[in-house]
């Protein structure tokens, strides 16, 4: 049982948690992720590890309530546990000087790729930042972006915050204007597919951290199953990360789907 | 194993067993018949997932089975046990009635009697070895029931013995993973004093007992039963904590541990990398039977989803294929299909897991092997094309090897494959210690005496050390391991 520290919503479906797990804040790096389960008939749900906090003991989470355990999540306040939490999974971002780093963050994918903003900004490296949503409400930790990038362009759906257009539109025009040697990109399957296709027109070196279904996280299940330059791979144990010019986002986007039924049954049901 | 004997020996001349041996004249022994287990009737097992089939024994049933065994001079069936169990002393003690002392005497070898008494091969171990079956061409004695009539009679009494455990000795050890080979390494390591904590990756400790085995083979409250004896042994369990990731071998060394045990099993599910294997509808049995046996998803009220077929292939001919075909009959499959490359007799699975399966209604389609899967319009699987194989000549493990017959292929309409083909390795303890030795196969190299590994703290055994094996081959590593640590540690720290 993991003690729940503290709560903010970050909008009306998003919600920030700093949670006491002192061992994962002092072992987890970016890109790691954990899984947690809320209640005894509760799901094990996979979440990338935003930040952490050593001293105080703490990891900090984000997490958009989009079906019925991650709503259940979001219901908790502070002061309340964590049924199960076990981390940190997954292969850390190879974090290095690459020179200019372009970050592209869809929705709450702008949460697991704080992290790794931050980590290539303290490796010395020159980070342009594009943050997209539908709306300004669903743009989040914009501050904390801008304080670890050298430039945030922010690009929305509707132009309720920043420039109206999306996640592409932005990083060609950092593309277009400056070196860019190195790209990660975080956000909905749809959008990182678009991403890689974009970075592929410029040959430019692209890593994307997949969210796919799992059970158990430590490679025991085979659910996230992923198929990279033509091999299946376990998301859990030889990801999250991938190149993304070499994953198969076809495949990937038909396999988020699988349980789209059930779910759609839960939540109607809840 | 002569010191066995030697106990073995001495139990066999204990005053009771003389005069219980001399009761029955033997040949009113042979003349009794093998006891038959009850089992519940398939159409109604089949109605639940967690229904244990088989129903248990009397104790008249068990006792009268009992009788059969002639306490034989030289007990071979012990020979067959990898834990070495003193087989003919608990059976004597079932037929004088003792049962509670015939629990205790399981204890003393086996963490978990109950566990074994349902899920060993006893066919292939102890029970072949039996004079019966060796001399007689006769049944042997139904080792594995009476097994299982001990363990849960001490259950059912609420006179659950504790074992004996040494004073405490200070000496902190880890064992990594809590399934059956961990389990009975930390059993026989608290006994000798050590302090044990087991740890587990999982919400649930069990390994393999929770997460793999149905509960209509072995019930999870069976397994608790265990695991509790287990706690008030004294032994330490964390859940939820994946040594190498939330904590280091270093972290750990730092907090006081001597050695490790490395029972983190093989879980990593093989696939055939065949077209369309990633298409939704086709799944690794772990995941199927994780769903349903650690998560509930059979269950309305679990959050964890499963998905359900009304046309359920399940490939594999081994345990884990028929817990997963039978498993799909229990959530309302209409056809459920074993599809397996040789024919039945080179079926890999227990007798009775494949006659319970038939009961069931299980079909097998042998012979056969998927080249692809086809979806349908929704990306679904719909179809499994299957190469038609025949028998060749016998392949390195003694089985005639299977062998395509040339433009033989057959589709089958599924809407639900299960691939259970064997699993690899975990590599997650591998990767977290770049100087332990590994095989080719991706396990950790072992003294096969020792159970140690090339880094002298860890040991290692059950399925990161044979790649895919049974409990109870595990819980003999785990034996063997707790022996041979404790022979180190001892020279390494006890004389200080």
């Amino acid at each position: 049982m993991n003690k729940i520290i503290e709560k903010y919503n970050l909008s009306e479906h998003v919600a920030k948690f700093v949670i006491e797990a002192p061992m994962i804040a002092k072992s987890r790096k970016p890109g790691n992720f954990v899984i947690l389960r809320i209640g005894e008939k509760g799901e094990r749900i996979p979440l990338t590890i935003v930040d952490s906090d050593i001293e105080k003991g703490t990891i900090t989470l984000i997490v958009q309530n989009v079906g019925v355990s991650s709503g259940k999540l979001c219901q908790l306040a502070a002061g309340d546990f964590i049924t199960d939490l076990v981390g940190p999974l997954g292969k850390a971002t190879h974090i290095h000087k690459a020179g200019t780093i372009l970050a592209l963050g869809g929705g709450v994918g702008i949460a697991p790729l704080f992290p790794i903003v931050k980590a290539f900004k303290q490796a010395g490296n020159r980070v342009l930042t594009v943050l997209a949503a539908r709306s300004k409400d669903l743009i989040i930790l914009e501050k904390e972006m801008r304080e670890w990038s050298d430039e945030v362009l922010v690009m929305t759906d509707d132009g309720s915050s920043g420039r109206k257009g999306l996640v592409t539109e932005g990083a060609e025009e950092f593309i277009k204007r400056e070196k860019v040697d190195e790209c990660v990109a975080i956000g909905p399957a749809i959008m990182m597919k678009f991403c890689a296709l974009t970075t592929k027109k410029y040959d430019i070196p692209t890593q994307v951290s997949l969210n796919t279904i799992m059970v158990d996280g430590t490679g025991m299940c085979g659910a996230c199953r992923v198929t990279v330059n033509g091999e299946t791979k376990f998301t859990c144990i030889d990801g999250p990360e991938f190149n993304a010019h070499q994953i198969d986002f076809d495949e990937l986007l038909q396999r988020l789907r699988a349980y789209k039924n059930e779910e759609d049954q839960a939540k109607n049901k809840k | 194993m002569t010191e066995n004997n030697e106990t073995l020996n001495k139990g066999r001349n204990a005053q009771w067993r003389v005069e219980l041996r001399n009761s029955v004249p033997n040949k009113d022994r042979v003349a009794l018949e093998r006891v038959k287990m009850t089992e519940v009737e398939p159409h109604e097992r089949i109605k639940s997932q967690v229904c244990e089939v088989n129903c248990g024994l009397t104790a008249e049933q068990a006792v009268t089975e009992a009788r059969r065994c002639m306490d034989c001079v030289t007990p071979t069936c012990v020979e067959g046990c990898p834990v070495n169990i003193d087989i003919p002393r608990f059976v004597k003690q079932i037929e004088a009635g003792k049962f509670l002392d015939a629990a205790a005497t399981l204890k003393e070898y086996s963490a978990l009697p109950a566990v074994c008494g349902r899920v060993c091969p006893q066919e292939k171990q102890c029970e072949i070895k039996c004079f019966y079956t060796q001399k007689m061409k006769k049944d042997p004695v139904a080792i594995g029931y009476l097994e299982r009539f001990a363990a849960d009679y001490e259950r059912q009494s609420g006179k659950i013995q504790i074992p004996q455990v040494e004073a405490r000795n200070g000496i902190k050890v880890a064992a990594i993973g809590s399934g059956p080979s961990s389990l009975s390494f930390a059993g026989d390591m608290i006994k000798l004093g050590y302090d044990v904590t087991v740890f587990e990756a999982l919400h649930e400790i069990g390994g393999v007992l929770k997460y793999g085995i149905p509960e209509f083979r072995l019930p999870n409250s069976v397994v608790d039963v265990e695991l509790e004896n287990l706690k008030e042994m004294g032994v330490n369990f964390e859940k939820n904590f994946v040594v190498g990731r939330t904590a280091s071998f270093d972290d750990l060394k730092e907090l006081g541990y001597k050695a490790f045990f490395v029972g983190s099993g093989a879980g990593l599910p093989n696939f055939m990398n065949i077209p369309g294997e990633n298409l939704n509808g086709v799944m690794s049995s772990n995941e199927y039977l994780t769903r349903v046996n650690l998560m509930y998803a059979n269950q309305s009220d679990s959050d964890t989803p499963v998905m359900l077929g009304k046309r359920v292939a399940v490939i594999g001919g081994g345990n884990t294929a028929m817990d997963a075909v039978r498993t799909s009959k229990r959530l309302g499959a209409e056809r459920s299909i074993i599809i397996y490359r040789r024919s039945l007799e080179e079926m890999p699975a227990r007798v009775e897991e494949i006659k319970h399966a038939m009961e069931e209604g299980v079909e097998f389609m042998n012979l056969a092997n998927p080249v692809e899967y086809l979806p349908d319009t929704t990306g679904r699987v719909a179809k499994a094309r299957l190469q038609r194989m025949k028998l060749g000549e016998p392949d390195a493990s003694g089985r005639r090897r299977p062998v395509p017959i040339d433009g033989d292929i057959v589709e089958l309409d599924v809407d639900l494959v299960i691939v259970a083909i064997g699993v690899s390795p975990n590599p997650l303890i591998p990767a977290c210690l770049p100087g332990l030795k590994m095989t080719r196969y991706g396990t950790i190299e072992v003294n096969e005496e020792t159970m140690q590994s090339s880094v002298p703290e860890i040991f290692a055994g059950g399925d990161i050390v044979r790649g895919g094996a049974t409990v109870i081959l595990a819980m003999g590593d785990g034996r063997r391991a707790a022996a041979s640590m404790h022979r180190y540690l001892q020279e390494k720290y006890a004389k200080k």
